[in-house]
């Protein structure tokens, strides 16, 4: 097996769009950091077949934890010491990014996958469960929104 | 208008601060085998690897393999150290206590500071090359021993090759010094680094 350095370095960059794509910006560094710690945990016997798919599909998961959390949890209680860098950095607001925040959550997850994990739609309908087409039409539907989403942006601005 | 996922892909990923956390979380839970990093040296870039129980794999600037030889012998958990220091002092038996170790001595040894290492080996190998690499730390600094000799002081006077064999697939050089292993008639021989290095580290411990 390839060191696990291998596989953060590959795809490292790609599983945080990812959690950036399906969590609130607060909480993006939280999910990147499950999902490699649950990795290094399980990469022990036997290489993954797809390492990307396989990542991902931990990130999926983790993302899901993180608004089940949430919902449960209204008042977050955060520990200051439970983190190296106390006050992350703000996220530059990036109108992007707000726009995937508004698409549905299914739409929202096979952008994410297909666009910034460049996973093939087999493997997204793996991870998420129903069918190949179904997937494929998410994620017409989800481009299709964020277009428009982004065309009236820029108008606004190109108007002045 | 540009491509929207053209502007997600170019937003910066912070990711030397993921791994740092990643590797103090991971080292916290015990769950990583191996971490390595690149330092300059007089000999160009060396690959050092360390686990919690002492330096596993020393690599010169040409063995591109060294990392997937680490993961082949102590386990695939193997994790870059981030090129920034950590926010806390490492816990004294993880592996990064023990790289961190294991750079200043070899620091110290190019300054000539530094005559014998005090980090310990972690040597994954047995049989005789285990015997010949382990017996390689009892030639003291600035002597030299040839095949011959070190195959006879194992008990073994005809494993001259077997010896030199040893020495080349030596996987920690310079902390087990095979370099003071040279030929019977005087000249230096092979050394993984590079008959440069071995003349270096040689005429480094002569002066």
């Amino acid at each position: 097996m390839e060191p696990f350095e291998n596989l953060i370095q590959i795809h490292g960059e790609a599983v945080w769009r990812v959690c950036r794509a399906l969590v609130p910006p607060n909480d993006v560094d939280d999910a990147w950091q499950e999902t490699f710690l649950a990795a290094l945990r399980a990469y022990r016997t036997g290489r993954p077949v797809n390492p990307r798919a396989w990542l991902i599909g931990i990130a999926h998961n983790k993302c899901a934890d993180i608004h089940r959390r949430r919902y449960r949890e209204p008042i977050a209680i955060t520990d200051p010491g439970a983190h190296l860098d106390p006050v992350p950095p703000p996220q530059e607001p990036n109108p992007v990014w707000e726009a995937v925040a508004r698409l549905s959550q299914k739409q929202r997850q096979v952008i994410a996958y297909r666009y910034l994990a460049d996973l093939a739609y087999r493997q997204i309908a793996g991870i998420l469960g129903g069918t190949e087409a179904a997937a494929r039409r998410a994620g017409a539907d989800g481009m299709k929104n964020l277009r428009a989403m982004m065309s009236l942006e820029f108008m606004e601005v190109e108007e002045e | 208008m540009n491509d929207p996922i053209e502007i997600l892909k170019n937003e910066p990923v912070p990711l030397e601060r993921l791994r740092q956390r990643l590797m103090s979380e991971g080292q916290a839970e015990g769950i990583v085998d191996a971490v390595y990093c690149h330092v300059d040296s007089p000999l160009g870039e060396l690959f050092l690897a360390a686990t919690r129980l002492g330096v596993v794999r020393l690599g010169f600037s040409h063995e591109t393999d060294a990392p997937d030889l680490v993961a082949r012998d102590v386990g695939p958990r193997v994790l870059e150290a981030p090129s920034r220091p950590a926010v806390h002092t490492p816990a004294p038996d993880s592996p990064l206590a023990v790289l961190g170790n294991a750079r200043i001595e070899l620091a110290e040894y190019f300054a000539g500071m530094r005559r014998a290492f005090d980090v310990p080996i972690d040597l994954r190998m047995t049989g005789f090359r285990a015997e010949v690499v382990t017996a390689l730390a009892g030639i003291e600094y600035g002597q030299r021993r040839s095949y011959k000799e070190l195959a006879a002081a194992l008990g073994n006077p005809g494993a001259t090759r077997a010896v030199g064999s040893a020495c080349a697939n030596n996987p920690i050089p310079i902390f087990l010094p095979c370099h003071r292993v040279v030929r019977s008639d005087g000249t230096w021989g092979n050394y993984r680094g590079g008959p440069d290095a071995k003349t270096y580290l040689l005429e480094l411990e002569a002066a």
